[in-house]
């Protein structure tokens, strides 16, 4: 193991049993099993990342003992808060050898304030938890919910996932307001109002005063989150989906203008969507390459399908959301042809019949049910042993959203890279389109050996174009830190310099987003 | 005390999952108390892509797999042993990755395993998903 002297690691472990008991320390391998990546793009390889160990802590103070005990030996750690990134990582360490911090037994909720429609709660916290919680105590909070309800709160918001309600609650990391985390020597860090003894505001203003903190624990190696607050979306009266198709090739310009001012605007607050109803015939999941203008419009007329289809979702009282919707209509009454569909209105809370014909997550309900796509496929049954995501940030424009579904669409066919679902502009955050595409991975070294290299190819195509992952697996932490290239990579070597500042002993998240301490960097400076 | 499954019950597992089924699409009664436990982490852990709903992705990815010749949802599985589901619930399958022994301890295991081989009669209705029994809450509660 990098770094490690002889014995420090059995040492380390024997001090970290009489900290948290014996029972909290995994070592056996059918034990350490299930801290692999089941979706590892190196499994089985020599170079798949593999934990030595893992140690479950109940609480702070114990989080603070094994760093202790860690720091003083040279011990790599790696916290994990439920282990469920899968597609991202998974509870894998990024640097072999790592003892895996198990924060899963710290689940629990410490608040929820009503009047300040917020919480705050521990990393082994699921969404599950947390909305039974929510509703057996008979809150009128909801949670913002991503497609896998299993995942952690805390988790989920530091690795910037996101979900499906109303724009300040659907991007997990934006509504996060209050950390506490345990620094690389063992000292306790509260960011924001968190940090003023007897202070009641900690969820309720971010930053405090003086740099704000935050963004150090976001995809980061520099502490162990023990707590997070979240600020939660009071439930609406009411739900609207709307949609307005649109049959021109040159709409998805003004489509996507209008669609940013509207929500810029605050005229909806819920996730839109913009889709193609004749590229997705067949498959809603498979966005196929956009055509030449003219070739597009043949396939309108011939399939009678629309060439876009944009939908908007609105929260809020009865009269004022559809009030809205008549607003968007006026708007989009210039565009040819426009065509205007109500999809869905639900008064809330949701009755028993509601619950069986509403998208979970567009209600802040988390479920499973998105896995089932790995199950079957569309139409085909695909059996594949997992996924990863490729998720870049492209402009938010309709020629963003031509030029990458394009640049995307040829180079996966040039390079063969197996999909099951390509998306071209998901709308998680406000302000950014993310193109997701999701690539099925096998147990099988020679496929994936192939496919890696496939991957880190599209990579550099879309880092010549200014597009950038925002998430990774850790097999392409490196590739896409070094694309963020600005100025000789300081983006990178500032964060290396903040690592080694504070983490000097190089013990937390090694290689996380590619951020190494110095020990493992090759001598290479800051 | 933790559970230590060897690789060589997959092959057991395995041949298991061919045996006889029972197929039952609805069930009433009580469940019985000692199986109570087992039911409510079954509901926990396994319900939200296991339960009897086509469009569940354990459910689905069964149904795939063994075309109906044994029910697609576990809770109506009658051929199943604990040793085999203590197996996919540590070793994991297809998409289902393994459950660490931070999430689901020996002790829950075994009680999930008594639930999904106890006799069908002993073991009461289908675990709701969770959505659904917070509904039931609710109206409960109306």
């Amino acid at each position: 193991m990098a770094g490690v002297r002889a014995g420090a690691l059995a040492d380390g472990l024997a001090a970290m049993r009489a900290v948290v008991g014996a029972d909290w320390v995994f070592s056996a391998p059918e034990e350490l099993h299930s801290y692999r990546d089941f979706y590892s793009m190196l499994w089985d390889e020599p170079e798949e990342r593999l934990a030595s160990a893992a140690v479950a802590p109940a609480n702070v103070e114990e989080v603070q003992a094994v760093v202790r005990i860690a720091n003083e030996r040279g011990i790599p750690l790696y916290p994990i808060s439920t282990g469920k990134n899968f597609g991202y990582g998974g509870p894998a360490p990024v640097l072999s050898g790592s003892v895996v911090l198990d924060l899963k037994r710290m689940n629990r909720i410490l608040e929820v304030n009503e009047g300040n429609a917020s919480c705050l709660v521990e990393p082994g916290v699921s969404y599950f938890d947390m909305y039974r919680h929510l509703q057996e105590t008979g809150s009128r909070l909801w949670i913002d919910v991503p497609d896998p309800g299993w995942g952690s709160m805390v988790g989920n918001a530091l690795d910037s996932g996101g979900g499906y309600t109303a724009a300040p609650y659907r991007g997990h990391w934006e509504a996060v307001c209050g950390i506490e985390a345990v620094l690389a020597d063992g000292e306790l860090l509260r960011t924001g109002m968190g940090a003023m003894p007897g202070s009641q505001t900690w969820q309720q203003y971010r930053m405090g005063i003086g740099p704000c903190l935050d963004g150090l624990f976001r995809q980061s190696s520099l502490g162990v989150v023990t707590k997070m607050g979240f600020w939660l979306f009071p439930q609406p009266e009411a739900y609207l989906n709307c949609s307005v198709d649109l049959q021109r090739f040159a709409d998805i310009e003004p489509l996507v203008d209008l669609f940013n001012e509207l929500e810029y605007g605050n005229i909806f607050n819920g996730m839109p969507s913009i889709t193609s109803p004749v590229l997705t015939r067949g498959n809603p999941m498979m966005f196929q390459e956009i055509p030449a203008p003219e070739e597009m419009e043949r396939l309108v007329r011939e399939t009678g399908l629309p060439a876009w289809r944009g939908s908007l979702t609105f929260y809020g009282p009865e009269k004022v959301i559809r009030a809205q919707w008549e607003h968007v209509k006026e708007r989009f009454a210039p565009f040819e042809a426009a065509a205007f569909r109500e999809n869905q209105f639900v008064r809330l809370p949701l009755s028993a019949e509601d619950l069986k014909t509403v998208s979970k997550a567009r209600f802040g309900i988390p479920s499973m049910e998105i896995f089932a796509v790995g199950s079957r496929g569309f139409g085909d049954f695909n059996p594949s042993d997992g996924h990863i995501w490729f998720s870049a940030i492209i402009p938010r424009s309709g020629k963003g959203f031509v030029e990458a579904n394009r640049v995307m669409r040829q180079a996966c066919t040039r390079l063969d890279v197996p999909l099951f679902m390509f998306s071209p502009a998901v709308t998680c955050w406000t302000r950014a389109f993310v193109l997701f595409a999701a690539v099925p991975v096998y147990k099988d070294k020679d496929r994936n050996k192939a496919l890696r290299e496939k991957v880190l190819e599209i990579i550099r195509i879309c880092a010549e174009r200014g597009w950038g992952e925002y998430r990774c697996p850790p097999a392409f932490a490196d590739a896409v830190m070094g694309s963020y290239s600005f100025n000789d990579n300081i983006l990178r070597r500032v964060n290396e310099r903040i690592k080694d500042a504070l983490d000097p002993n190089g013990i937390l998240s090694a290689g996380r987003y590619g951020i190494w301490p110095r020990h493992l960097r090759d001598g290479r400076p800051a | 005390m933790r559970a230590a499954v060897k690789a060589g019950l997959a092959a057991a597992a395995i041949a298991l999952a061919f045996g006889a089924a029972e197929a039952t699409s609805e069930r009433g009664g009580e469940t019985a108390p000692k199986l109570r436990a087992g039911k409510a982490a079954y509901a926990r852990w396994c319900a939200a892509c296991h339960a009897p709903d086509p469009r569940l992705a354990g459910t689905l990815a069964l149904q795939t797999k063994y075309e109906g010749a044994v029910p697609p949802a576990l809770e109506d599985r009658t051929d199943l042993s604990p040793e085999a589901i203590a197996y996919f619930m540590r070793n994991g399958i297809a998409w289902m990755p393994p459950f660490r022994p931070t999430e689901i301890g020996d002790e829950e295991l075994a009680a999930i395993g008594a639930y999904l081989t106890a006799p069908i009669g002993q073991r009461g209705p289908h675990a709701p998903l969770l959505a659904e029994e917070m509904m039931m809450k609710r109206e409960d509660r109306r």
